[in-house]
């Protein structure tokens, strides 16, 4: 079996295990020096790590969940097409203005059926996100995930879409060529989408530019994906008037997989390994498409009037008021 | 007295000031009104009579829901007017979400941001939702959601034809991702509606931002707008922080709109009532 990598790119919340990490190093060394057998000892220390990561992802408070949907190294999108379907194939462009690399999507094989795949792409890198745009779409990033739902549509095809975005691009050309618009149309085309759809948050859902590619049969969630109307730095300095009251914000909004699941916003969430899906993406992205076929297979043998009955009902009952 | 005033107290009392000359708006009587634009001073009465546009600079004063329904309509049914907000998270920031609604409640004479009802214009039916700014500035929660939803079914079940005035400052902060999900309820019953050949006016007033613009208030088979309106998804501070880049003359207003595709017409207030006739009309016949 290879060597499990280690990551040394830590959360900030991590910070009791780099002492941890010091240690195994040093064993390593020491071990692969071959002057001393190190194994057993190298194999305790990680047993070690392991389990501090755990004592400490078992009990996450909201803002440090924000701190691992938002982690560099969390897969991307593109990560994931790689390790949930076969024979993907990017297709680009909305045929109108140009192709938002904020937004990928194209063909794909999922466990031998067609599919068409979309979601948000963020970078793992700086350079990576400066191209990206840090998985902020423009409109022609919601109007290409359109054209590619309408090509499923024609050959009758499900959709899969994988959430991970801060939101929709705030900016001039953004606006001038219609975000609001962009998002809006997709929400309605959403519901009449004729074919299955399953969406899955798998790291940021912010706000509508979130939404705008989201509104499934089904909504699934990753463990440490969050969901929310707006930032919690963003609601912290305009309801609290100070962008440093993150914290609290998280806390008040109820952003997490298990609230969204609580309110009926989700409907499943999906266990990550421990320490988060960055610390085994293989075993994260092998949950994630056990999830999607899961949900996706009751929904094959809906009719086209039925699924969009069921999207209709799922989104027509959102909502908490006193009648 | 006026000697012992801080600058503090002179700040406040500017700005009680001009809150009472907002208020006065909306009494009758001899009273003298400044246009918060040119600064022109006009009488209340002939302000109310030119429907709160300014005669000199045509500057659109906001109107409640309560003035742009009585401008409009012949007569109005509300529906379902006694929904009211939730505070279902619990949420609390400087005051709670529950002292907010109440707060707004008493302060607005509204029980939440959108008045709906069954209207008549010029002899034509339709389904009315007029947004109100003056309720925890027009955000959209699942009260709005649900009214905007509950006017579109028994529009498809009179066939009456929708229009709804937005006005918003985007997404109720406190009902957190259930205002998200206003957006995707709205739509899904504006994919409804259009499943049926009902047609919907939208008709965007100054300002209409964030979750509503993203919704509903931009899928109008025809979309209007008043004249000058702030229209926009993200709003301009937002945008000047993102990119730090001075924004374009008239940007986000809705001629800038019109220019660029978005927006059907802009029409003066005074030529609405018409416009939406000649547009009821047309689908009527
Ligand atoms: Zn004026």
């Amino acid at each position: 079996m290879a060597e499990k990598k280690v990551n040394r790119q830590l959360l900030e919340f991590e910070k009791p295990l780099i002492e941890l990490y010091d240690k195994l190093e040093k064993l390593k060394t020491m071990s692969e020096s071959g002057k001393f057998d190190m194994t057993e000892e190298v194999k305790l220390m990680e047993k070690r790590i392991d389990a501090v990561r755990q004592q400490i992802f078992s009990n996450l408070s909201p803002s440090q969940i924000v701190q691992v949907a938002r982690f560099i190294q969390r897969p991307t999108t593109l990560d994931y097409f790689g390790m949930i379907f076969d024979d993907f194939v990017e297709l680009h462009g909305d045929r109108n203005f140009g192709d938002d690399p904020a937004i990928v999507g194209g063909i794909a094989t999922l466990d031998g059926r067609s599919v068409v795949v979309m979601g948000h792409q963020k970078g793992h890198s700086t350079k990576e996100n400066l191209t990206r745009n840090f998985g902020t779409a423009h409109p022609e990033g919601y109007r290409k995930a359109l054209r590619l739902m309408r090509l499923a549509e024609r050959y009758n095809k499900p959709v899969i879409s994988l959430i991970d975005t801060p939101g929709a691009y705030p900016g001039v050309g953004a606006e001038e060529r219609g975000q609001a618009e962009a998002i809006a149309k997709n929400l309605r085309e959403m519901t009449e989408l004729t074919v299955p759809f399953v969406a899955a948050i798998t790291g940021e859902g912010g706000s509508g530019g979130a939404l705008g590619i989201a509104m499934g049969n089904r909504v699934l969630m990753m463990e440490f994906a969050i969901y929310s109307v707006i930032s919690p730095e963003g609601c912290a300095s305009i309801l609290f008037r100070d962008a440093k009251r993150a914290n609290e914000a998280a806390v008040a909004m109820k952003i997490t997989a298990k609230d969204m699941l609580e309110l009926g916003v989700s409907d499943e969430i999906i266990k990550e390994p421990p320490g988060g899906a960055h610390q085994d993406p293989k075993l994260a992205a092998k949950n994630l498409k056990s999830a999607i076929i899961k949900n996706l297979n009751p929904l094959l043998s809906l009719s086209a009037r039925e699924l969009i009955a069921d999207r209709y009902n799922k989104y027509r009952k959102m909502g908490i008021f006193n009648e | 007295m006026a000697s012992t005033l801080s600058i503090h107290d002179w700040f406040n009392r500017k700005q009680q000031q001009k809150e009472i000359a907002r208020e006065r708006l909306d009494i009758p009587g001899n009273v003298w009104v400044k246009c918060f634009k040119c600064g022109q001073a006009i009488y209340a009465k002939d302000l109310e009579e030119n429907l709160k546009v300014c005669p000199k600079c045509q500057y659109h004063f906001k109107l409640t829901s309560a003035e742009r329904i009585r401008q409009l309509t012949d007569s109005f049914l509300e529906i379902n007017p006694a929904l009211t907000s939730k505070n279902f998270l619990n949420f609390t920031d400087s005051k709670s979400y529950t002292a907010r609604i109440e707060d707004s409640i008493l302060k607005s004479g509204l029980k939440d941001a959108i008045v709906t009802g069954h209207a008549r214009i010029n002899g034509f039916d339709a389904a009315l939702g007029v947004m109100d700014f003056s309720f925890m500035g027009g955000s959209m929660g699942s009260v709005v959601g649900e009214k905007i939803a509950r006017l579109i079914e028994e529009a498809i079940e009179k066939k009456s034809p929708v229009i709804i005035f937005s006005t918003s400052g985007g997404a109720r902060m406190q009902e957190s991702i259930m205002s998200l999900m206003q957006m995707a309820k709205t739509s899904a019953v504006l994919g409804r509606l259009r499943e049926t050949g009902i047609p919907y006016i939208s008709v965007l007033t100054d300002p209409t931002t964030g979750g509503v613009s993203a919704s509903f208030a931009m899928l109008g088979d025809v979309n209007l707008a008043e004249p000058n309106a702030l229209i926009c998804f993200a709003g301009p501070r937002v945008i000047e922080q993102t990119i730090r880049q001075k924004l374009p003359p008239g940007f986000q207003r809705s001629e800038y709109l019109l220019a660029h595709g978005m927006l059907d017409a802009v029409v003066d207030r005074r030529e609405l009532k018409e416009a939406l006739t000649k547009l009821l009309k047309f689908f009527k016949n």
